[in-house]
């Protein structure tokens, strides 16, 4: 009970300061505090919704903290299966208040709102960013941030190696739900393999939920059962569909992490995330006393996503053709998303003339499935 | 019905011995010391446990303590994790009374929820005491209903009431999702449907001093009045007469029935006050977040108190103080999440295991006699 007291004092106190120094002074303020942390251990949290080792979502940030841990100067720790729920905001005071982390990492769409911001505004000296593309700066905290990266460009290279394998010409998709984030995975998956060949269809099903692993290998044999031969998806551990792919003798393609090991026959290549990347950045900029950026977001080429190695499945004119395609994306400015191209009810959703980057505000709203899928969002 | 079974009382306890003015001491001392015989027996498996895994069980227990009850920051953490389970304890124990097992507490803390965000939302810009009164009602109210269907079809239909809570278990959760994501979903709400919010100025606050809503308060008042209604009220004594030996209940002329139902009304109104605090104290709003496990976890609590409400308040302190170290024995250990869940289920194995413990020592009997 005794701590109470001093902890709301301090918090009016800075309070007052932030109304008189104006929100620059009070960023400036943070900073120093948090150089001076730096400079002895910089204690970085990772939290993460699911399992570590769930072959998808998870295990590509429990990756990157792993290799951070090598890296001299800062301890981390972390913690799985925590839920969207208050638990959240527990787990991160506990590593605020026990493990003495100056910078987290929750990793999860979920813990945003209401529980880091909540978290945010009692631990103004406190670093959050989290992974996902929330942050706004006029509405959040400036000790928060987002970062995230346009892996629709890995699901169009995908949907490249895809169309080198199928020979039934239909090919599938195992999506989440339908949010703007799934959908341009979803149509780059199918722009991807269109532009090798235009008959090819990309059935898509949407299971409801981020991991429900049993929809999730119904909803792979349920396309197994209807002749697709090659599957992907956009859910949070894709370890049954690679499984119940490879058992069932299709091709698959990777997402979230690589998954060659899961499907050493079918698997031909995947849409991976490279987060060691953002993270070695912000790291840099704690640990040199720089403000560490709010807002962070990039492909292929600032290397926040990469490919899988290619499967053995994976034809020589297939690889030629996702290296080439790659080398173009690598370049910038690559478009998938170009005019004239019509959603699969007929409605023009890019004009004649426009093309859309992976940075295109339009994609942000993307609520359409394009021409060649075969499903529906609603 | 067999008309030869003579029955003259049901004794809830053993009969007294005139002169063994120590014997409810020692019976104490028994329903004390067997349940910490069990925890030490749990800790013992479990310490097998981690030598297994090379992990050391004095760090274990070492770090248990700093991340449950060590410092103030980890007694508040262990208290808020208990707050909603002792409500949802309840809802298993006092059913548990009449011999009922009912296992669907989970479905009446999200329903109870949702009803009292639905009675919140036409009330949001009156006062909020306006709004506590009305969630409070509309949440137990939702929850003795919902439990109070399993309760209605055992004593009426004799249908299994173990089986029929877990079924309308899932019906309600669907009904939630259904509600929540469809009729009464906020539209601004994208990716994670959710109704309309109560409004920050209906929240309630937390507890003075303490970084602890008050559903812990709530509880444990839950708790006390429900021990009272138990152990020293006709309405106690007439259903644990009726938990001990239903048949000789009915020949006595108990309203059997009626007790069930009202059992479960008042079980199932725990856990919809313990959805009803969720939603005003911590989200302000219904959403996933609510289906937390808040009821399974209870079911456990009940078990392990031995259906007793004054029991239920350390047990659950103690899977709320489990649940609050999880985390730091994953970051300082290595250890997986998993590994408190395997500790949870040896605690419950070893409980379940001691009851057979009672009546077996000649020292904890009552004297004199044979």
């Amino acid at each position: 009970m005794s701590l109470t007291p001093p902890i709301s004092t301090t918090l009016s106190r800075r309070r007052l300061l932030q109304g008189t120094a104006g929100a620059a002074g009070l960023a400036a303020m943070g900073l120093t505090s948090e150089q001076a942390r730096a400079a002895k251990d910089l204690t970085v949290g990772f939290i993460y919704v699911g399992p570590k080792d769930d072959y998808g979502y998870n295990q590509a940030h429990a990756e990157a903290a792993a290799m951070l841990k090598k890296m001299p100067g800062i301890k981390i720790v972390e913690e799985e299966k925590v839920p969207e729920t208050d638990d959240v905001s527990k787990t991160m005071e506990s590593m605020i208040k026990l493990d003495g982390a100056t910078l987290l990492f929750p990793t999860s769409f979920g813990y945003f709102d209401p529980y880091m911001l909540k978290m945010a505004a009692k631990y103004k000296d406190i670093q959050f960013r989290h992974c996902g593309g929330l942050w706004q700066k006029d509405k959040h905290p400036m000790n928060t941030g987002s970062y995230f990266g346009y892996i629709g460009m890995c699901q169009y290279l995908n949907g490249i190696a895809a169309a080198h394998a199928t020979k039934t010409k239909k090919i599938g998709f195992i999506a989440a739900k339908p949010i703007p984030q799934v959908l341009i995975n979803v149509n780059s998956f199918a722009l991807g393999a269109r532009s090798v060949d235009p008959t090819i269809t990309t059935s898509v099903i949407f299971t409801g939920e981020w991991s429900m692993p049993v929809k999730e290998a119904e909803a792979t044999n349920s396309l197994i059962g209807q002749g697709i031969d090659v599957v992907t998806c956009h859910v949070d551990g894709p370890k049954v569909i690679m499984e119940t792919a490879e058992r069932r003798g299709i091709y698959s393609c990777g997402y979230h992490a690589d998954q060659s090991k899961l499907a050493p026959k079918g698997y031909l290549t995947g849409a991976e995330w490279n987060w060691i990347t953002v993270y070695k950045q912000y790291i840099a900029d704690a640990q040199a006393g720089k403000p560490l950026p709010n807002f962070t977001r990039g492909g292929l080429a600032e290397g926040f996503v990469k490919m899988s190695a290619f499967g053995p499945a994976l034809s020589e004119a297939g690889r030629k053709n996702v290296t080439a395609v790659k080398a173009e994306i690598m370049k910038g400015g690559y478009s998938v998303f170009k005019g004239p191209l019509k959603d699969n009810k007929g409605n023009v959703v890019v004009p004649a003339g426009k093309a859309y980057p992976e940075t295109a505000i339009e994609l942000e709203s993307c609520n359409y499935l394009v021409e060649g899928v075969v499903g529906s969002t609603s | 019905m067999s008309t030869t079974t003579t029955v003259t009382t049901a004794p809830a306890s053993a009969p007294v011995q005139v002169g063994d003015q120590w014997y409810p001491i020692r019976r104490t001392a028994e329903a004390l010391l067997a349940p910490i015989a069990a925890l030490a027996g749990a800790a013992i498996l479990f310490s097998i446990f981690l030598l297994c895994l090379g992990a050391s069980p004095a760090d274990f227990l070492d770090l248990v303590w700093r991340g449950a009850f060590g410092s103030w920051f980890s007694i508040q953490n262990t208290v808020q994790r208990a707050a909603p389970l002792l409500l949802t304890a309840l809802c298993v124990a006092i059913p548990g009374q009449l011999g009922l097992v009912i296992i669907g507490g989970e479905a009446a803390v999200v329903l109870g929820g949702l009803a009292a965000t639905v009675a919140a939302l036409p009330l949001i810009n009156t006062s909020p005491i306006i709004v506590w009164a009305a969630m409070a009602i509309a949440g137990s109210a939702m929850g003795a209903f919902w439990v109070g269907i399993s309760g209605w079809l055992r004593a009426k239909l004799n249908v299994n009431e173990v089986i029929a809570s877990l079924v309308l278990s899932y019906i309600g959760l669907a009904l939630f999702n259904h509600f929540v994501e469809g009729l009464l979903r906020d539209p601004a709400s994208l990716n994670k449907p959710s109704t309309y919010g109560i409004g920050d100025e209906n929240m309630l606050d937390t507890v003075p001093w303490l970084d602890v809503h008050p559903g812990l308060p709530i509880g444990i008042l839950a708790c006390l009045i429900c021990w009272v209604l138990i152990y020293r009220t006709s309405f106690g004594f007439a259903s644990r007469v009726t938990g001990g030996n239903i048949r000789a209940a009915q020949l006595q002329g108990l309203p059997v029935t009626k007790l069930i139902l009202l059992a479960c009304a008042i079980g199932g109104g725990c856990a919809g006050l313990a959805g009803a605090i969720e939603v005003a104290a911590e989200y302000g709003r219904s959403n996933a977040s609510l289906n937390a496990g808040y009821g399974y976890t209870g079911i456990l609590i009940a078990f392990l108190a031995r259906f007793n409400p004054l029991a239920i308040m350390p047990m659950a302190i103690l899977l709320g103080g489990l649940g609050a170290a999880g985390g730091l024995l994953q970051r300082r250990m290595g250890l997986p999440d998993a590994t408190i869940q395997v500790l949870q289920g040896l605690i419950f194995v070893s409980i379940l295991a001691s009851d057979t413990l009672y009546g077996r020592f000649r020292w904890f009997q009552p004297r004199g006699g044979a």
